[in-house]
């Protein structure tokens, strides 16, 4: 079985997705010829041909915009936002128009596509190339937000995302997009949206973790075995929907949560995660639900280590919480 | 008041239209009005791309647009619709362009091109029913009135943020192009619309690309309260397809015949891989923005009289009579059945029940509703049931 890392199995996925199905196409700023700027769509122009692999003008609303049009005439349009940070200019098409169509139209038309963007810090690039803003879009009816971990599935996903029939928010952690290895399966690899995966098992405490922080959250449940700690681990993998059922039978188990992403704290999907435990596992908590996060600041460059829910923070709030 | 006193006085300077552009300049003979019905209503024949039968059926697709707006703003003013928003003075402009294009081409609307829906197969009733946001609406009451969707007849959903539509437009005939299928969309938007965006960007996508799209500018002078004026410093909309590497022309957006003609050949270009049209159909809102608005706190009579004069109806008229087509006692008859159609069609709309059924409210906001969805409708129901005022208006 092949070794890759994130960004091959994001290409596998695309190139084997393109073959599938001839409706699919790609779409972005750099994404052709280059084979974008982190290389995810490389060699697919030179496979599909330039009017399946788009080179479009620097304009973020357009590459939505028309990706929209190209969906409701029935293509399968995969958009790149070459950074998460840029996907602002954008937002119209995205919260107003994709994310209501077939709402709106009451379900005579619909736009699945997959917003395929970069996130997240911790690669020394300052407000502009390191937020993570999920939340604006699990905050919005009518789209959906998967944000893999690891190679394995990100090529899952993203093939269930590219075949979902709604618009989904595909988030890389750009962080980990090479340093994360892993092996994953040459052909068809299919993990289902709205399942979170247990990946350590334990008994004290429920740690819950997606994308770039799944690997500080496991490293921090790593020291915390050493300390005695069993730590629970899910990778949530897909945030909208949300495999709620993972989620309370872990919390129902342990009696305790604690919940890490590295965007802003306030209004953070921490939040809404944190609401939801209370709601539905409030006789069996043992201790607050706590959330290790991003500071209330735009994303700062100098001081990101602070600033990143790194493995030392969750560490401290997984102590504190089985101690409460 | 200045502002516009200063206006029209530049356009009596210049014989230019009011609600035109005042500049008579550069681009104005770069971009010359093109009209085909002249004032006595005599046309060069060789000019006219649609038949007789074709004009006469346009002509009363016209009136019907007509009645239907009058109509529905009585029932807003009844309180019978909460809101609507019309073409009344720029029907040559909707009716000429959607019928200028083929049968598969796809439409993507503003929210003034109603009788575009129509025109594609929209039944009346069910029209109105999306006014009333009733059991019968195909919207499923989710959109508030003049928001429709028609699928069957390629007319997308409408939505309000301003020149969305153009950058869509485009992607859907890109993907018809890269389908092979002879597909060119059709988008409408008004010149408040050039300053936005999406109205960049999707000129300039689809000038890059050659995507075969047509923009259909619906100049009308206003933007709410906001002169074309002080939209654009540009002295026409037209021009600005230089920029783009397009083709751009300027109509006169009262003449069907000019406006059918235009869009006839921006098709020709566009399915021939000539690439996009920014055509500028030069018309004017005569009555307020919507239902809403009240124009008397921003603009003078004068210049609505004048526009009212030159009403599309009343021009394609004299040339159906320079034809022998149309007499003023086949206008009133056609009056009369429109009238009687508008009638019938708010009568079945409003045989529907008031509110469509409280499911419908998660309906399709996903292809399947999450477990949110399932359960806040149980929760719905459970507060209705337990005090109905959970569903009364106020």
């Amino acid at each position: 079985m092949p070794t890759m890392n994130i960004i091959q199995a994001v290409n596998d996925a695309l190139k084997l997705e393109m073959r599938r199905d001839d409706g699919v196409v790609v779409l972005g700023e750099d994404v052709g010829k280059f084979g974008g700027v982190f290389r995810a769509s490389q060699g697919l122009q030179e496979e599909f041909g330039k009017e399946r692999v788009i080179d479009t003008p620097l304009a973020e609303s357009g590459v939505i915009g028309t990706a929209l049009g190209m969906a409701l005439y029935g293509l399968k349009p995969v958009p790149e936002i070459q950074f998460a940070d840029f996907i602002f200019p954008a937002m119209d098409q995205i919260l107003s128009e994709v994310a209501k169509y077939r709402y709106r139209s009451g379900g005579q038309y619909a736009c699945p596509m997959v917003i395929r963007t970069p996130y997240g810090g911790g690669i020394r690039g300052g407000h502009y190339h390191s937020q993570s803003p999920e939340a604006h879009f699990i905050h919005t009816a009518g789209l959906k937000v998967v944000v893999p971990s690891n190679p394995y599935d990100a090529k899952g996903l993203l093939t269930s995302a590219i075949r979902d029939p709604d618009p989904v928010l595909f988030f890389e952690p750009k962080r980990v997009y090479r340093a994360a290895k892993g092996e994953v399966p040459e052909g068809e690899v299919v993990v289902p949206i709205g399942k979170a995966k247990v990946t350590r098992e334990g008994s004290h405490v429920t740690v819950l973790a997606w994308g770039a922080m799944w690997h500080e959250a496991d490293q921090a449940a790593k020291e915390a075995a050493a300390l005695g700690i069993e730590v629970e681990l899910l990778d949530l993998r897909s945030l909208q929907p949300l495999d709620i059922d993972a989620i309370t039978g872990s919390v129902r188990k342990t009696g305790r949560a604690v919940i890490v992403h590295e965007a802003p704290r306030t209004c953070g999907f921490g939040a809404e995660i944190s609401a939801l435990i209370q709601e539905r596992c409030f006789l069996y908590l043992e201790a607050p639900v706590t959330r290790v996060t991003g500071f209330d600041t735009p994303f700062p460059y100098t001081l990101e280590s602070e600033y990143l829910p790194r493995a030392p923070r969750i560490l401290k709030a997984i102590r504190e919480v089985v101690a409460f | 008041m200045r502002r516009v006193r200063d206006i029209e006085e530049a356009r009596k300077r210049k014989g230019s239209l009011p609600g035109g552009s005042p500049g008579g300049g550069r681009w104005e003979r770069e971009f010359p009005l093109l009209t085909v019905i002249a004032d006595d209503g005599s046309a060069d024949p060789a000019e006219v791309t649609v038949s007789d039968e074709q004009a006469v059926d346009l002509y009363r697709w016209m009136l019907l647009s007509r009645e239907m707006d009058e109509r529905m703003v009585q029932l807003q003013r009844q309180g019978r619709i909460a809101f609507y928003i019309g073409a009344i003075g720029e029907e040559a402009t909707v009716l000429g362009t959607v019928a200028g294009m083929e049968e598969q081409d796809w439409l993507f609307p503003s929210y003034r091109e109603h009788a575009g829906a129509l025109f594609r197969g929209m039944p009346l009733a069910t029209f109105v029913c999306d006014l009333l946001g009733n059991a019968g609406d195909r919207m499923l009451g989710h959109q508030m009135p003049c928001h429709e969707a028609w699928a069957a007849g390629r007319f997308v959903s409408i939505s309000a943020p301003i020149a969305t539509q153009v950058p869509q437009a485009v992607g859907a005939a890109w993907a018809a192009r890269i389908r092979g299928d002879d597909m060119v969309s059709l988008t409408w938007f008004g010149e408040g619309a050039t300053s936005a965006n999406d109205f960049h960007t999707g000129a300039n996508f689809a000038g890059v690309h050659k995507v075969p799209v047509i923009m259909a500018c619906r100049n009308n002078g206003w933007a709410i309260s906001v002169p074309r004026e002080l939209q654009t410093a540009s002295e026409t909309i037209a021009q600005k397809a230089v920029a783009y590497g397009i083709h751009g022309e300027r109509v006169d957006g009262n003449d069907l015949l000019a406006v059918h003609a235009a869009t006839r050949r921006a098709r020709e270009r566009a399915a021939a891989g000539q690439g996009p049209t920014l055509l500028e159909c030069v018309t004017y809102r005569v009555e307020g923005h919507s239902t809403s608005d009240d124009p008397r706190a921003y603009r003078g009579a004068e210049e609505v009289e004048a526009w009212r004069a030159r009403d599309p109806i009343l021009r394609l008229a004299r040339y159906l009579g320079w034809k022998k087509l149309v007499g003023p006692s086949e206008t009133d008859a056609f009056r009369a059945d429109a009238r009687e159609r508008v009638r019938r069609a708010v009568e079945e709309a409003e045989a529907f029940a008031p509110k469509p059924a409280l499911e419908t409210l998660f309906d399709g906001v996903y292809a399947e509703p999450l477990w949110q969805q399932r359960e806040q409708l149980e929760e719905l129901r459970a507060a209705v049931a337990a005090d109905p005022r959970t569903a009364s208006p106020r």
